[in-house]
């Protein structure tokens, strides 16, 4: 029968073992070659759209990469949706934006806000998903996301 | 109450009864706004109802956790508690800043961040807060008589959450390296040392409850916890499927995400068959409801419901819907809000000697909080389930599909009345206690 010592010998080791496997994935994941973050593509104006994102907490309601509030629209596609015209329209109205009924803040971005975040949108437009921009995206209706390597 | 200084965890008991009655509110300004009624839309705008419900939720657990910690680590070093005064200090320190936190999201100032909306400012006065916790508990615990497996766990579990905040508070140009560092926090917490904190709390109870020898239930503990980091670290893999990292987190996330129900399924076993083993004879009855409640629906909640949409081929259509608000809800009520309840129940008595331990009031708020919480898992799990189809599979669009839903809102809306009605049982019934007084002290001496 196990020991209080085999026990705790189990817990101690089996996570130093899968912290240390975690951490290295991390490296790997952000290595040379495997990182698929699109990183290479931010500049100065995506990182400006970035901070309007973050200080508005616009993920308190929207989604985007599928992380937020499940409130509003999922955002990581909305380019390809709707068009920069349209988004502009949105981020830039005065009076809350109200969709089938259901309010939008009316933050009313200056023109250089709205084109800030628009190329933060455009940068997420371009990471690879493994698939999920092909589920969010209405452009893919009808194909098979998880068909990826095949295609 | 063996040491007069367990009784500062009263305060921090009824501050987090305080907090949830808030989580409560804001949770229906939300529920209403869903189904189109949003009258306070300019004043509470939805993400702001949505920052202040969650940020809530994490501080009255971690109010509830620090106020176990002061309850259980003098009676486990046998010891008073280092200073007494500083835990006070401690506790009016975490009330303001939690108080300009969410005076503040009313005000636009936060980070955005899902779950660490905290502003930056505020990040650095957490960080104080809690040293200052950690550093009453942790030289409580090294100048005491014992060091028992029960407090290093929930001390370790304390101390690791601690550190893993800061991963949250780098900054990052990169919405994926945001996404991902942040889930270090998130994840980490939920599915890892905050198990260690409720790990160390279920075993001090059951040991406390049951009768059943230390050695025994200590042994499980760390099976239990081992099992929980085993699958749990490697289980962040999950959130990773589909932000913009390598394939490689759908294998391992895949996999470990897989293992993860195991480790509560352990926990469920472990409390039920302590609770068979032992005598039977404490006569707090709801604590036990509430102990053995939170080992179970933790299971259901947290790994049942969470291994449901953790596969990736499935999480690829889930990921982003309401079917996450299903498996929240019910894991964060059956891990975290009913442990914390459980450690209320059983220290009310001894804090302040009135032994309200088997009434008809404590009897419904167990059962009313818990069926109107079913009800709502399965009002959010229908509405995820359609919003997959119509959203995901359909591609019809976002709000077309929320106007589809709405109706299970307020199925959601009756059933967290419900819930509502057994929270506030709860605390008719930590109200009706009294305060806590050295008198008991001295009664639960002599009953011992």
């Amino acid at each position: 029968m196990l020991s209080k010592k085999q026990a705790r010998a189990f817990f101690l080791g089996g996570t130093m073992v899968t912290f240390l496997i975690f951490i290295g994935l991390t490296i790997y994941s952000f290595s040379k070659g495997q990182d698929q973050s699109n990183y290479g593509n931010i500049t100065e104006q995506v990182v400006r759209g970035k901070k309007i994102w973050e200080a508005n907490n616009c993920m308190g309601c929207h989604t985007i990469l599928g992380e937020g509030g499940y409130y509003a629209p999922e955002l990581t596609k909305v380019l390809d949706r709707r068009g920069p015209g349209y988004v502009k329209a949105v981020l830039m109205s005065p009076i809350p934006w109200e969709p089938n009924g259901r309010k939008m803040v009316a933050y009313g971005f200056s023109e250089e806000e709205a084109a800030d975040l628009i190329a933060f949108f455009d940068w997420i437009d371009d990471i690879d998903l493994n698939g999920f921009d092909r589920v969010v995206s209405p452009l893919a209706k009808g194909e098979d996301p998880l068909a990826t390597e095949e295609e | 109450m063996k040491y007069k200084s367990q009784k500062v965890a009263y305060w921090f008991f009824a501050f987090s009864m305080l907090l949830l009655v808030l989580q409560l509110t804001y949770g229906f300004i939300m529920g209403f706004a869903r189904i189109g009624m949003d009258g306070l839309h300019d004043f509470i705008p939805f993400n702001t109802a949505r920052a202040v419900h969650t940020n809530l939720l994490v501080v009255w657990l971690l109010s509830g956790f620090m106020g176990a910690a002061y309850y259980i680590i003098p009676e486990e070093a046998q010891r008073e508690l280092v200073s007494v005064k500083l835990a006070y200090v401690q506790l009016i320190s975490l009330a303001l800043v939690g108080v300009a936190a969410i005076i503040g999201y009313h005000f636009n100032w936060w980070e955005g961040r899902k779950f660490l909306e905290i502003p930056r400012q505020l990040d650095f006065l957490v960080v104080v807060n809690v040293l200052l916790f950690l550093g009453l508990i942790l030289v409580t615990l090294f100048k005491g008589k014992r060091k028992t497996t029960t407090a290093l766990v929930l001390s370790m579990g304390l101390l690791f959450a601690a550190l893993l905040y800061l991963p949250g508070m780098l900054p990052f140009d990169s919405q994926v390296m945001d996404s991902f560092f942040r889930w270090w926090v998130v994840h980490l917490w939920v599915e890892g040392v905050w198990e260690l904190i409720m790990g160390g709390i279920l075993s001090f109870l059951l040991i406390k409850l049951t009768g059943v020898d230390r050695e025994v239930i200590e042994k499980w503990l760390y099976v239990i916890v081992g099992l929980t980091f085993l699958s749990g670290v490697l289980g962040t893999g999950h959130h990773y499927y589909y932000i913009g990292v390598n394939k490689i987190w759908l294998i391992v996330g895949g996999i470990f995400s897989a293992m993860e129900p195991l480790a509560f399924l352990a926990m469920a076993l472990f409390a039920v068959n302590m609770y068979r083993k032992g005598e039977k004879k404490h006569p707090n009855k709801i604590a036990l409801f509430w102990t053995l409640g939170s080992a179970i629906v933790s299971f259901v909640g947290a790994g049942l419901l969470g291994f449901a949409h953790t596969l990736p081929q499935t999480n690829l259509y889930t990921h982003g819907t309401l079917v996450t608000a299903m498996h929240g809800h019910l894991a964060f009520w059956g891990a975290y809000g009913m442990i914390v309840l459980a450690i209320i129940s059983y220290s009310l008595p001894n804090m302040t000697g009135r032994k309200l331990y088997d009434g008809a009031r404590g009897r419904a708020a167990f059962w009313t909080a818990n069926i109107g919480m079913v009800g709502m898992t399965v009002a959010f799990g229908v509405a995820g389930v359609a919003q997959v189809y119509l959203e995901r599979k359909l591609k019809m669009d976002f709000m077309v599909v929320q106007n589809e839903i709405s109706i299970h809102f307020v199925v959601l809306i009756i059933c967290a009345s419900l819930f509502t009605a057994g929270i506030i049982l709860y605390i008719i019934d930590f109200v009706k206690h009294g305060r806590p007084n050295d008198e008991a002290l001295e009664m639960v001496e002599v009953s011992q």
